[in-house]
C-alpha cells in the first residue's frame, strides 16, 4: 500500500495530490481501524441488532423461528418470574449503589489528607481486582450460618442471633448487596480521592476564615465540585449494578427458591436452561431499556444538581 | 462521619494532614476508624489463607481458631490434584496472554487513527465505539452465542479470545485520549521524511504509548483473568474451563471440604495479587484517568 505522495511532483498537481492523499488516509484508517471495526460489527452491533430481532421472534434455538410480534414482551410483563426479576434488582440497585457511594465518598474524605494515604488505598482496593467467583467463594464462607466467622462473633460478643444470611429469603439480597458494597468499595474511593484533588485548597481555607464549620464546608464546596464525580459514579454504578449475576450464581444458584433471582439470572435461565431464546430476548431488551431510561434520567436530571467548573 | 465539633478553625497546613493541637486527636481517631476498615477490607482474604492451611476439624470450631496448628500445607496440593487447577491455569494463562496482547495492538492501530488521521466518518465510527461501552454484555448474549455456533467456536477458546481481541472500545477510547496529547511536530517531522502511516505509528506513537499500554494490559490481564459470565455460557468441557469456572465448580463439589476450598480460592487469586501488588500504582492511575473521562 505505498501509495503515499512523492514529494517532487510538480505544483500543478497539487489538487491531485490532495485527492490522493485523502483516499490514502482513508486507507490507512481503514486498515487502523479495521480489526477493531470487524469486531465492533460482529461482537456487538450485530448482535445488538438480532436481539431487537430475536424478541419479536418465538425460537427454541432449534426449529424453526417464527415473527409473534410483541408477544414476548407481552408474555414477559405478565410472567412473576421477570417481576421477581425485577424487584431484586431494583432492591439490590438500592441497598448497593447509594450505601456504596457514601461509604466510599466517606472513606474518601477521610483518606484525603492523611499520612499514609497510599498504604490505606492498597488495602482498601484489593477486593476490586478480585474476580467475583473468588470472592463468592469466600463471602459464602464468611457468611455461614452455622460457623461463619460473622455471625459467630456477633453471637459470642453482643448475644445476638444474626439471620442466616444467605438461606433466609428476606436477607440473601442484602447480604449480596453488602458484599457488593465491599468489592467496589475502593473502586469509588480512588475516584472520589481523584474529585477531591481538583478542589482548591484555598477555597476550603477562605471558607473556614469565614467561619464555616466543617459541614457547611463540606455542603456548600466540596459537594458542589464533587458533583460531577458523584454524578459519573451514580450512573455507571446503576449501570454495573443491573447486571448483578455472578455473585448470585456462585453463592445462591438465584435461591432459596427466587430470593436472589435477578435480571441477568432470568435472561440467563431462559436461554441457556429453558432454551427459549425468544423470551430470553425480550427480557434482554427489557433490561437494557430499563438501563437506558434510568441512564437518560439521570443525564437529564444531572442539570439540576451537577455543577461543572466553566 | 460525626465530626460535628470542630474546636478551632485550624489551619490545615498542606500536604501531610498533621493538624496542631487538639486536632491531633482527631487524626488519630480518624486513623484508627481507616485501619478498622482497611481491616475489613482485607479480611476475607487473611481468613481464606489462614482456613486454608488449618485441618477440616480447626475450620469449624466456635470460637474460631486464627491461627493454624498444626499447619497442613497439603491442602494446596490436595486441592491442586482434586480439580484439574493446573489446566485451568494454563488455559486461563494463555487466554489472558493472547487477548491481552492483541487488544494492545488492535486498540492502539484503532486509537491512533482516530486520534490523529482525519478521514471522512470518523466521528461517526468513534461514537459508535463509545455508544457500544453503554451496552450490557448480558443483552447481546444470545445473537453472540447464535453467531459462535455459525462459527463453530461454541466450547472452543477461539469464543473467548476473539472477540477479546478484536473488540474492546474501552482501550479504544483510553489510548486515544493518549494518542492526541502527543503533539503534532513530532509527526511532522516523519512525514517530511517520507515515512508512512504504518511508519509513524510503528516507530513514534508506539514507543510513546508503553506507559498508557502497561497500565491497559495490567487491566486488561486482570479483566480477562477474573471473567465469568462469557466463559460460562460458552464452555462446557471441563478441560477447557478458566481458572474462575474451574473454581465454581469446586465449590460445587467441595463445600464441605471448606479448608480445601479455600486453598483452591487462594490459588485463583494468587496471580492478582501478584500483579495487583506490581502494578498497583499504574491501576489506581489508570482507573483515575478513565474514570475522570465520565467529566
Amino acid at each position: 500500500m505505498a501509495t503515499t505522495t512523492t514529494p517532487n511532483v510538480g505544483t500543478a498537481m497539487t489538487g491531485r495530490r490532495r485527492m490522493n492523499r485523502q483516499t490514502s488516509d482513508l486507507l490507512w484508517a481503514l486498515l487502523f481501524v479495521g480489526p477493531q471495526l470487524l469486531g465492533l460489527i460482529v461482537f456487538s452491533l450485530i448482535p445488538l441488532i438480532s436481539a431487537f430481532y430475536l424478541s419479536l421472534t418465538n425460537w427454541d434455538g432449534f426449529g424453526s423461528r417464527t415473527f409473534i410480534g410483541m408477544q414476548n414482551f407481552i408474555e414477559q410483563f405478565q410472567s412473576p418470574d421477570l417481576r421477581i426479576a425485577l424487584w431484586n434488582t431494583l432492591l439490590y440497585t438500592l441497598i448497593a449503589v447509594p450505601g456504596g457511594l457514601m461509604l466510599s465518598l466517606l472513606v474518601a474524605m477521610g483518606l484525603n489528607n492523611i499520612a499514609g494515604k497510599t498504604f490505606y488505598r492498597l488495602l482498601y482496593f484489593l477486593p476490586v481486582v478480585t474476580g467475583s467467583v473468588a470472592v463468592s467463594v469466600v463471602w459464602l464462607y464468611l457468611l455461614n450460618d452455622d460457623f461463619g466467622i460473622i455471625n459467630t462473633y456477633v453471637q459470642s460478643w453482643f448475644g445476638i442471633d444474626l439471620p442466616s444470611w444467605l438461606t433466609d429469603s428476606r436477607f440473601v439480597v442484602p447480604a449480596i448487596a453488602v458484599m457488593g458494597i465491599w468489592w467496589g468499595l475502593g473502586y469509588n474511593m480512588v475516584i472520589f480521592l481523584a474529585g477531591l484533588q481538583n478542589v482548591p485548597t484555598s477555597l476550603l481555607e477562605a471558607a473556614q476564615i469565614d467561619g464555616a464549620n466543617k459541614w457547611h464546608i463540606f455542603k456548600s464546596v466540596t459537594l458542589p465540585l464533587l458533583s460531577p464525580t458523584i454524578f459519573f459514579l451514580t450512573v455507571t454504578s446503576f449501570i454495573g449494578s443491573f447486571q448483578v449475576f455472578d455473585q448470585s450464581n456462585v453463592m445462591t444458584g438465584g435461591g432459596p427458591g427466587k430470593a436472589s433471582y435477578t435480571m441477568v439470572f432470568h435472561i440467563y435461565t431462559l436461554a441457556f436452561k429453558d432454551f427459549t431464546f425468544g423470551k430470553s430476548s425480550a427480557a434482554a431488551v427489557i433490561l437494557f431499556l430499563v438501563i437506558m431510561l434510568v441512564t437518560i434520567f439521570q443525564l437529564y436530571a444531572q442539570r439540576r444538581w451537577v455543577h461543572y467548573e466553566d | 462521619m460525626a465530626s460535628t465539633t470542630v474546636p478551632t478553625r485550624t489551619r490545615v497546613r498542606r500536604g501531610t494532614g498533621e493538624k496542631p493541637g487538639a486536632s491531633r486527636v482527631q487524626t488519630i481517631i480518624l486513623h484508627i476508624i481507616l485501619s478498622i476498615g482497611a481491616f475489613m477490607m482485607v479480611f476475607p482474604f487473611v481468613w481464606m489463607i489462614l482456613t486454608s492451611l488449618k485441618d477440616l476439624s480447626q475450620a469449624f470450631i466456635i470460637p474460631p481458631k486464627w491461627i493454624p496448628d498444626p499447619v497442613v500445607w497439603s491442602n494446596y496440593p490436595a486441592s491442586l490434584q482434586a480439580l484439574p487447577f493446573g489446566r485451568a491455569y494454563f488455559n486461563s494463562f494463555y487466554i489472558s496472554f493472547i487477548v491481552v496482547g492483541m487488544t494492545l495492538l488492535t486498540a492502539s492501530m484503532a486509537a491512533y487513527a482516530f486520534a490523529k488521521i482525519r478521514f471522512p466518518g470518523h466521528e461517526i465510527v468513534f461514537l459508535l465505539f463509545l455508544a457500544t461501552m453503554m451496552v450490557p454484555g448480558q443483552v447481546t448474549i444470545i445473537p453472540l452465542y447464535l453467531i459462535m455456533q455459525q462459527l463453530g467456536w461454541v466450547n472452543t477458546h477461539l469464543s473467548i479470545i476473539v472477540p477479546g481481541a478484536l473488540f474492546n472500545a474501552f482501550a479504544v477510547f483510553l489510548l486515544r485520549q493518549f494518542i492526541r496529547g502527543i503533539p503534532k511536530e513530532l509527526e511532522e517531522a516523519a512525514i517530511v521524511d517520507g515515512a508512512n502511516r504504518w511508519r509513524i505509528y510503528w516507530s513514534i506513537i508506539l514507543p510513546l504509548l508503553v506507559p498508557a499500554m502497561s497500565a491497559l494490559g495490567i487491566f486488561l490481564f486482570l479483566g480477562s483473568w477474573n471473567q465469568y459470565f462469557i466463559p460460562l455460557i460458552f464452555l462446557s468441557d471441563p478441560n477447557l474451563f478458566t481458572v474462575p469456572l474451574m473454581l465454581d465448580q469446586f465449590k460445587g463439589q467441595y463445600t464441605v471440604d471448606w479448608t480445601l476450598l479455600m486453598a483452591g480460592s487462594a490459588i485463583a487469586v494468587l496471580p492478582v495479587l501478584v500483579v495487583y501488588l506490581i502494578g498497583q500504582r499504574k491501576i489506581i492511575e489508570g482507573i483515575t484517568l478513565t474514570g475522570l473521562t465520565g467529566r
